[in-house]
């Protein structure tokens, strides 16, 4: 029991507040590092006696809304991989500097996050992806990652319980890492509290009005636990973020797919990097608790009571399923046939929030100003959001744009100018 | 309840972690999970799940009848990769 004398606990799950100059809706990984990014910034501001203070104090109002609790999305259920591996030297960078901010946040939020820097080995089993590999190589070389390419005989060397015969090479960066995706969770949540963020779970957002004719944002939202106005309202709900859009009225491009992971018993360190293979999306790691932890890409088929409009407008689906355990363990098998006798403890499934060229969609909504979009990650949010929240923050408050901000733009899908990310993995 | 009682065995999860958990302000039980990771050991909650719930029946003051379990994960008890393997060939599944 709590000491008699404390103060009531904190609660995330009170009535929310009158007003807010922000709005975050989703309280995964995205809204958390982006509601701490936003307060830091603005105490900052407000202590230096600078920045656009709107209220005594100067502190931003900043609330959080999540319908589920707190990392009940895809931030919670993801397998904790952290690259620099990609095919666009956007995301290539973006990762870099990621990396960097995950290797300080232990220090920085004083939260173990169980980071280990193993590195990532993507094994590729025919020419076509071999030469796409090559390209992107060569592409993370000139931003400085150290990725090579690496004959089978040098992974077998790095991972000697693998069975390389089906491969014809590999690429391997020393550098990339793996965490245990919860305590960033808390890390965040428990830090953007303290910067007086208010957070609310089990808070689902039922209809966002916008002031008809304002030119700036001027939204009224109704929660299940009462409504609230604020300036401007992110829409950081992930595989979710359709039906937030579609609360204004808004059709976002992007769509839910579920995908699956399972976890072994906790082992004897062994295994170094991430293993991946590219063709099949099958990707394995050793956690720091010494469980493999590892998902395959499986393509989702139609249940036979969906209709047309949900085959269109697919939903999130959590549900586990022996099928992908079966696949799981053929491909795992194949490629560590040593792992037999070892036992998977539980599988679930998270839900990847996709877009037609595998990159996210950020920025300000044309035609709804005030309405903003942090979607779209393909899977992979969760290692972004540390570097995604803090430029996105800077963004917000009219400091600093970053190129992202162009390049994943809503209106480029309308606009056909579409730069496709190929390294998608899961 | 003591705080140094372990209440899950597999992930080393005290009373005084769920009260902790719940003085920071994450009471529900998907988010103890979460915090403490209790319930993702090789037990996936069949020996915890009801102790814990107690504890935190217990810091927050809600009654623990109210308090839902957190979802359960397949497979029912933890099974060798290898029986998930259709089909002969692979080392080891016979």
């Amino acid at each position: 029991m709590s000491g008699a004398g404390r103060g009531r606990p904190p609660s995330t799950r009170g009535p929310v507040p009158a007003a807010v100059d922000v709005a975050i809706v989703g309280g995964g990984i995205m809204g958390l590092a982006l509601a701490y990014n936003l307060a830091r910034a603005s105490a900052g501001a407000s202590t230096r006696g600078q920045g656009r203070a709107r209220q005594a104090g100067g502190a931003l109002r900043i609330a959080v809304l999540e319908a589920g609790t707190l990392a009940s999305g895809a931030s919670g259920r993801n397998g904790g991989g952290l690259r620099q591996q990609w095919s666009t030297e956007l995301n290539i960078r973006l990762m870099q500097e990621s990396l960097e901010l995950c290797a300080g946040f232990a220090a920085d939020m004083g939260v173990n996050v169980w980071m280990r820097r193993g590195g990532y080995l993507f094994l590729v089993r025919d020419e076509a992806t071999r030469a796409g590999l090559e390209r992107s190589i060569a592409l993370q070389n000139l931003c400085d990652v150290p990725t090579r390419l690496i004959s089978t005989a040098e992974a077998s060397g790095l991972v000697p319980e693998l069975d390389v015969r089906p491969f014809i090479a590999a690429s391997y960066n020393p550098t990339d890492a793996v965490v245990f995706p919860w305590p960033f969770l808390w890390g965040y949540a428990e830090a953007a509290m303290r910067l007086g963020v208010s957070i609310h779970t089990e808070t689902r957002v039922t209809t966002i009005a916008r002031a008809p004719g304002s030119g700036v944002g001027d939204f009224t939202l109704r929660t299940t636990r009462g409504a609230l106005t604020a300036e401007r309202v992110v829409n950081a709900a992930g595989a979710w973020s359709p039906e937030v859009a579609a609360l204004l009225g808004v059709e976002l491009p992007n769509w839910p797919a579920r995908h699956e992971i399972l976890s072994t018993e906790a082992l004897k360190p062994f295994l170094t990097p991430m293993v991946s293979v590219l063709e099949s999306g099958l990707y394995f790691s050793q956690s720091l608790r010494g469980e493999l932890v590892g998902g395959i890409t499986l393509p989702e088929e139609p249940e036979q009571d969906e209709g047309d409009e949900a085959r269109r407008r697919p939903r999130v689906r959590l549900g586990s399923r022996l099928r992908f355990l079966e696949a799981m363990s053929a491909g795992l098998l194949e490629l560590m046939p040593r792992l037999g006798n070892i036992k998977v403890v539980r599988q679930w499934a998270g839900p990847y929030d996709l877009t037609r060229d595998g990159n996210p969609i950020c920025g300000e909504v044309p035609g709804v100003p005030g309405f903003f979009v942090c979607c779209g990650f393909m899977g992979h949010g969760f290692m972004m959001a540390p570097v995604v929240a803090r430029h996105y923050a800077l963004f917000l408050r009219g400091e600093a744009t970053h190129p992202l901000f162009h390049k994943w733009r809503l209106s480029r899908f309308a606009e056909g100018d579409l730069e496709s990310e190929h390294m998608i993995i899961g | 309840m003591p705080p140094k009682w372990i209440l899950c065995r597999c992930e080393d999860v005290t009373v005084a972690d769920v009260e902790h958990a719940v003085a920071t302000g994450f009471t529900a039980l998907e988010e103890v999970k979460r915090y403490t990771g209790f319930g993702t050991g090789p037990c996936q909650g069949k020996e915890c799940l009801r102790a814990v719930v107690l504890a935190l029946a217990a810091a927050t003051g809600e009654p623990p009848e109210g308090i839902r379990p957190f979802t359960s994960r397949p497979p029912l008890v933890p099974t060798e990769l290898k029986w998930f393997v259709a089909g002969p060939g692979v080392k080891g599944a016979r």
